[in-house]
């Protein structure tokens, strides 16, 4: 195996290495792990963690059913407020939510393992196919969810309960948005992604079309003018460029792409990868991008951020695992100019940085960083695209406490919009969120509807 | 150092720390260990009569019940006296006495309850050399069943009776063992005392069905799809053993009866309660059960340690110092006013003394002051009543404040008074002892 060899390569590591450094990151508590962690919890009052969540979960009520021996009853506490529970319990970063304010903090430093606790619960009541909701008695009303991501699946299921027949537009091949193309293999082993999807679907009532994307396929016209309400969940599909010249050499690549192709790739011995690669950004897609470069065999992964570690993105957590595989955070860094050898990426020059009457600026020093791979994880961009008249706000969708937007009868929630944190779990707030909106606003409709029928 | 060596009625061991008759006393092998480990004394398991030995069940004999972390807390038994031939115990209790000379080694016995089977056995059992005897009359399950055990330690006539045929043909110094499994210890106690006893050890087992099987519907430990009641023991009977003790300790007609103190002493620090509450040793059976020989090792240490850093030098400076301190609710100050004071410092937010107070007591604890998480005592309507400190999960972060006499009671607006004052002469006591004019 070439694990030294300069350039871009697929191989650098033997088949047992790809299989022990893609295996699961944290994997599931068995029954006695679970009831030690279950016993630490306090079952607070008025919990902090619950507070902390999103989704507002009743943290304390789902440990006590798993110390009680009921990880069943447990599973349907946590489903009640997320529907994706399990994937939010591998990929929440708990160290900022509801781990951070757990109250064990206070008293000993060391919280209450809350999210492995719920994959326990969750992954008890997934594997044994225990389903918690039926669909209400069908309504007639038809409702159109753009993305099948977090946020409107959450939506689609709500709505379905409800009784209404929902029908998911979604532009790429499978369903599952960032939890199936933009998380860190290591986080959901096992096809997760897929199998919570199927586990939300299994509802029925609603039917999901593929390879169907707004604006290219349809627009938001087409979908009001069709059925009685719209939920707008597509995400953010751009990626900021780096604003310095040579960004499209070859060995230039969108950190989500890779990270995407990673998730897809069944064989990851398939997938190439630098032998110095340089990560330019300071979020959680940047760490999971250096992540893995390490993992697939680069002998040095360096991430270059233009502020400093305290502005970071990526919780204190994920700098902490990035540093545990090997990958070096370096600061105060941006890019200036990407080098290139034979038409090849070489290298970058990146310019040190400083805050100047509170702006970053460049300080005019540079120094230049060996590179045949360089990643691009400077934050994605919400492309409009088929949405008419629809008012943005800060470049998002603009929407009310409630979800609704600027067009009647059409919602939105998720990375598309701006409210909260680009988080899985705040998607799936929003999307659950919006359902129960569209669910009053339909059952305010109908009542004096029939009234005057 | 502070000294730990134990007189019990005259009999002498290096520490006030024996084991009781149970499983862990069964045979010289373990007895043997036990004194390696550190033991000052054991009540050999019990002895029964010439003859075929009592048999066991040979299914499960005990079921728990767990705190966190699936620490014990209680267990309970259905194993029955030893199941040993007599002359075997005999035989070993000999030697191990001769081996350990130091040490106390003490007969648990349960015969029938005729004189004829105490008037056998005791000549064999004072030939092994062995301190004293204890007389089993405790164990509420099997034996009870045969008009052993239990069913002599709840007639106090049978008591007395036994005791006095023990005294008479024995010079070994009798400990009488009583059953918990009564509606008032100090009976069973006086009848001892008045056979002439010269000490009791309490508390044997509480009857007890421990968990019940919730797949086969029988109780647990379950043999063969049955369960029966056995004997409580462990961290949870503890409380109930100290009333018994202190009953004893207090009562006008015992007083100054040695007491041997068993039930769920697990740390040195339960000990020392027992110790201070009147008895003159302790006997421990479930922590070792639980954690095997080596526990006593923490036991010695933690009241020697303690004894030193209060200025006891030896167990007579602290045996019984609690007694006189047990006192009927009625003589309780009704003028002492108490409120609970949350350390800010040390309080985790997690909320549940006001949970606790708000749901269940006084309402007495803020949830949120001025918009922000804050758990504070309001003193006008704080009673005292301690739960917020009991259900606090961090130690010391809650603690009861005397009010000082001379402030005032926010609560019922009056200043507390520094008399004592107390329900027997209360106004509202129907009963109340009018003072003389």
């Amino acid at each position: 195996m070439g694990t030294t060899q300069s350039g871009i390569h697929r191989g650098r590591l033997t088949p047992a290495e790809y299989e022990t450094n893609f295996s699961d990151l944290h994997p599931r508590l068995d029954d006695h792990e679970a009831l030690v962690a279950a016993d630490r919890c306090y079952f607070c009052h008025d919990a902090p963690c619950m507070t902390a969540c999103p989704t507002s979960i009743d943290i304390p009520l789902f440990i006590r059913q798993i110390s009680t021996g009921n990880p069943i009853g447990s599973a349907k506490t946590i489903f009640d407020q997320n529907i994706l529970g399990g994937m939010c319990a591998r990929v929440c970063p708990t160290e900022t939510l509801c781990e951070q304010a757990c109250v064990r903090n206070t008293a000993e430093h060391r919280p209450v393992e809350i999210g492995r606790l719920q994959r326990y619960a969750t992954d008890v009541a997934i594997s044994e196919n225990q389903h918690f909701y039926e669909r209400a008695a069908r309504t007639g009303k038809a409702i159109a969810v753009v993305g099948a991501g977090p946020a409107g699946l959450a939506c689609a299921h709500r709505l379905a309960m409800a009784g209404h027949d929902v029908v998911i537009f979604e532009a790429r091949e499978k369903a599952g948005g960032l939890n199936e193309y933009g998380i860190a293999t290591y986080k959901a082993v096992d096809d997760f992604a897929q199998r919570e999807v199927d586990y939300v679907l299994a509802i029925g009532g609603i039917e999901v079309k593929n390879g169907l994307k707004l604006g290219r396929d349809f627009t938001l016209a087409d979908l009001t003018a069709n059925f009685d309400a719209v939920f707008l969940g597509m995400g953010l599909s751009g990626v900021n460029a780096l604003g310095a010249e040579g960004e499209n050499l070859p060995g230039v690549y969108d950190a989500v792409d890779f990270i995407a192709e990673l998730r897809q790739a069944t064989d990851k011995a398939t997938v190439p990868v630098g032998r110095r690669v340089v990560v330019i950004g300071g979020g959680m897609t940047a760490i999971d991008a250096a992540v893995q470069t390490k993992l697939l065999g680069a002998e040095e992964v360096t991430i270059c951020y233009r502020r400093g570690k305290e502005h970071m993105n990526a919780s204190p957590f994920e700098q902490d695992l990035a540093a545990s595989k090997g990958v070096m955070i370096r600061h105060w860094l941006q890019p200036k100019r990407v080098i290139a050898r034979d038409g090849q990426v070489a290298g970058i020059e990146m310019e040190y940085t400083e805050i100047q009457d509170g702006r970053l600026v460049g300080t005019g020093e540079t120094g230049v960083l060996t590179a045949d791979q360089i990643f691009k994880a400077i934050g994605q961009t919400f492309e409009a695209a088929g949405l008419g008249a629809l008012a943005l706000s800060g470049n998002r969708i603009a929407i009310d406490s409630e979800g609704r937007t600027s067009v009647a009868n059409v919602w939105a929630g998720g990375d598309c919009v701006k409210a909260g944190e680009d988080l899985t779990v705040t998607s799936v707030a929003q999307g659950r969120d919006a359902a129960d909106s569209i669910n009053r606003m339909l059952a305010a409709g109908a009542q004096p509807a029939a009234a005057v029928a | 150092m502070a000294d730990l060596r134990n007189n019990f009625v005259g009999i002498k061991s290096p520490n006030p720390f024996w084991l009781a008759s149970a499983p862990p006393t069964d045979k010289a092998y373990n007895v043997e260990r036990a004194f390696k480990a550190g033991w000052g004394g054991v009540v050999w398991k019990t002895l029964g009569e010439e003859g075929p030995p009592v048999v066991n069940v040979n299914g499960p004999r005990y079921g728990a019940i767990w705190g966190a972390d699936r620490r014990l807390l209680g267990l309970n038994n259905i194993e029955l006296i030893t199941d040993r031939d007599l002359y075997t115990n005999l035989r070993e209790m000999k030697q191990v006495k001769m081996n350990w000379p130091d040490r106390a080694l003490i007969a648990s016995i349960m015969v029938p309850c005729e004189e004829e089977s105490w008037k056998a056995i005791l000549p064999l059992v004072e030939e092994t050399g062995a301190d004293g005897i204890e007389l089993n009359f405790g164990c509420p399950h099997g034996m009870s069943e045969r008009g052993m055990g239990a069913a002599v330690g709840q007639v106090p006539e049978y008591i007395e009776m036994v005791v006095r045929w023990c005294k008479q043909y024995t010079r070994m110094p009798v400990i009488t063992k009583l059953t918990p499994n009564i509606t008032d210890i100090r009976k069973p106690a006086r009848a001892a005392k008045a056979g002439g006893t010269d000490a009791v050890s309490l508390i044997n087992t509480i009857n007890s069905i421990v968990s019940v099987d919730l797949d086969s519907f029988a109780p647990n430990p379950t043999v063969g799809g049955k369960g029966t009641h056995g004997g409580y023991c462990g961290p949870a009977v503890k409380p109930i053993a100290l009333n018994m003790v202190a009953e004893i300790a207090r009562d006008p007609e015992t007083y100054g009866l040695p007491i041997s103190g068993i039930g769920g002493v697990t740390t040195w620090r339960d000990a020392a309660e027992f110790l201070v509450l009147g008895a003159g040793n302790v006997q421990v059976c479930t922590a070792a059960m639980t954690y095997g020989f080596k526990i006593v090792q923490e036991m010695i240490t933690g009241l020697s340690d303690w004894m030193d850093a209060k200025g006891h030098r030896s167990l007579d400076d602290i045996c019984g110092r609690a007694v006189p301190n047990v006192t009927d609710w009625q003589y309780l100050n009704l003028n002492y006013i108490a409120k609970a004071h949350i350390d800010q410092d040390a309080c985790i937010k997690c909320g549940r003394c006001h949970i606790a107070c708000e749901d269940t007591s006084h309402q007495a604890i803020t949830q949120f002051v001025d918009g922000v998480r804050h758990f504070e005592v309001m003193e006008d309507e704080c009673v005292g009543c301690n739960l917020c400190v009991n259900v606090c999960p961090v130690e010391n972060c809650i603690t009861m404040v005397g009010l000082e006499p001379g402030t005032l009671d926010q609560r019922t607006g009056k200043t507390v008074d520094p008399n004592y004052a107390n329900w027997t002469t209360h106004p509202n006591n129907p009963m109340a002892r009018q003072a003389a004019e």
